[in-house]
């Protein structure tokens, strides 16, 4: 377009990236130092670690009980995936097919937990469920962590079920099938690439859900984020290392699932919902 | 009817406890009726943690929003800007508390920073980056970055090229451009990132307790009801303090929206309306 040079715009671009690239620089050193805390067999006052060893991976599996926590982290995941499944596909269906009275209140009602940050409904939500003697209980976590989880369902698939030609179930319909019918062979195959993404998406953000689980587990119902932040918040008693050791573990439990996810969503979907296809 | 489950699921369990904890909070252990709403503002200890939080979420976010715009405004004429975002995505996934773990390894007084910026004497003694002020207000920027900067991206690429390309005809240069065409259809945008990126970080309580000084300078509202629930086992008033965090929020998001409304509301694409 211009054929001088535009120097100040260049800089400008140039500072741009260069801001970029001084982000991820810091971000890739952050989690590099983590990763080699936790394989150093001492690391005071040097560029890098003295020596390397495994050992703290077996240390920090005894110390924190890295195997219950795992199976805990899994069984809240497992049944937080399955539950918000089953209840946000149905729901989503009938806030994209159907128009009813109260259909935009009921969307706000879902929208709101996932605007509301955790740590703020997440202390009226323990009360209630201390109440309810669920609290401090795997149970209790479970049902926390659908609060975002079924809603977050919900939204993603919504354009997901718009998207399908409504005449496909229709034609079903006049075939004779029933609602149920339609679900199981119509809907489901043409819906699992969305169902899949949500459901992997829950996964992760349950993986990763620290102020829900934290405020509503007992020593025994503990995620293992919650765990690392109590063994950080305890730091000093343990091994440095050790605690590394252990964030690497969830740091590799997350990122084996994010890059999942990643094959079936765009990035930007993980913090606003799927964009309506065009 | 399908939503039905879920409805009530949401309901039972979000709207029924903000109920409940509000119905709590006006049933303290000993006053009147809004004994405790009367203690958290006149008590410093309990008041100034709103202040902090204010003090530490809105220049975190302005910040975030700041730097996003420039960097969503690039990244829109990449070719393959998946590969940038997924890396931006990590941090967010990973999570505050690990955030945090690496800070303390990294910006610690023995970490890679402080020896780098020794080594390149730009600094005389370590920076004191942890366990105060600044470790708090890094790691919201190490985790709301990335979030702002998606929400800011989709809303960039919302935007209609062919806008830009017809006041580049006309003669106008790039920062020209961006004030006259590009901002104006962004701000509505930027609005809702805004609200959306000031609530977390209003929220932020992990980071707070191992970056920071949480009983100092970062001891921020979720941190009091947090305490209050938990180690004073004073749920009434614990629950008070979640109102008055949620009321603080709304408060915010309610102010920039009404900002918002005086300004352009319309269609960023062209055509086809």
């Amino acid at each position: 377009m211009n054929s001088k040079v535009d120097w100040g715009g260049r800089l400008w671009v140039t500072a741009v990236w260069a801001m970029v690239g001084l982000f991820i620089l810091n971000l890739a050193a952050l989690i590099a130092s983590v990763v080699l805390q936790s394989l150093a067999t001492r690391w005071l006052g040097t560029w890098t670690p003295t020596g390397y060893t495994w050992h703290w991976f077996a240390d920090a599996w005894d110390e924190f009980d890295l195997q219950d926590v795992l199976i805990v982290t899994f069984q809240v995941a497992a049944a937080v995936v399955v539950v918000s499944g089953l209840l946000g596909v149905p729901a989503a269906y009938a806030l994209a097919r159907r128009d009813f009275p109260g259909r935009a209140a009921m969307l706000l009602v879902f929208m709101l937990p996932l605007l509301v940050p955790p740590i703020t409904f997440g202390i009226p939500l323990a009360t209630v469920l201390y109440q309810a003697h669920l609290a401090g209980t795997i149970w209790g976590v479970i049902l926390a962590n659908l609060v975002p989880t079924v809603p977050f369902v919900v939204f993603i698939m919504i354009p997901f079920i718009e998207q399908i030609d409504q005449r496909v179930e229709q034609a079903a319909r006049v075939f004779g099938a029933g609602t149920a019918q339609v679900f199981r062979h119509v809907l489901l195959p043409l819906l699992t690439p969305g169902i899949l993404a949500a459901l992997l998406l829950v996964l992760v953000r349950t993986i990763g859900m620290f102020e829900l689980t934290f405020l509503t587990a007992g020593p025994t119902s503990q995620t293992l984020v919650v765990a690392l932040y109590y063994a950080e918040f305890a730091a000093g008693v343990r091994s440095q290392q050790s605690i590394n050791a252990m964030a690497v573990v969830y740091m590799v439990n997350t990122l084996i699932w994010l890059l999942i996810a990643l094959r079936f969503v765009n990035p930007t979907q993980i913090v606003t919902r799927a964009k309506k296809q065009a | 009817m399908l939503a039905v489950p879920a409805l009530l699921l949401v309901c039972a369990l979000f709207v029924y406890p903000f109920l409940y904890g509000f119905v709590l909070s006006l049933e303290p252990t000993q006053g009147s009726v809004f004994a405790n709403y009367v203690k958290f503002f006149s008590d410093p200890f309990l008041f100034d943690t709103l202040g902090r939080t204010f003090l530490l979420a809105l220049p975190v976010t302005l910040l975030n929003i700041a730097a996003s715009v420039p960097v969503a405004l690039r990244v829109r004429l990449m070719r393959r800007p998946r590969v940038l975002t997924t890396i931006l995505v990590i941090p967010i996934t990973l999570g505050t508390v690990l955030v945090a773990e690496g800070m303390l390894n990294y910006l610690g007084p023995q970490g890679w920073l402080n020896r780098v910026l020794l080594a390149a004497h730009l600094i005389e003694t370590p920076l004191r980056l942890v366990h105060n002020y600044w470790g708090v207000f890094l790691s919201l920027v190490i985790t709301g970055f990335p979030f702002t900067f998606l929400l800011t991206l989709s809303y960039v690429t919302g935007i209609d090229p062919s806008l830009e390309q017809a006041g580049a005809m006309l003669g106008a240069r790039e920062p020209q451009r961006f004030i006259t065409i590009l901002l104006p259809l962004l701000v509505p945008g930027l609005a809702i990132t805004f609200c959306l990126s000031f609530v977390q970080a209003f929220s932020v309580f992990p980071s707070a307790v191992l970056l920071g000084a949480p009983a100092g300078a970062t001891r921020v509202i979720s941190i009091a009801a947090y305490s209050a629930a938990f180690e004073d086992y004073d749920y009434s008033m614990a629950s008070a303090i979640a109102i008055i965090m949620a009321l603080a929020q709304v408060f915010a998001v309610g102010v920039v929206l009404a900002l918002r409304g005086l300004l352009y509301r319309g269609p960023v694409s062209t055509g086809k309306g």
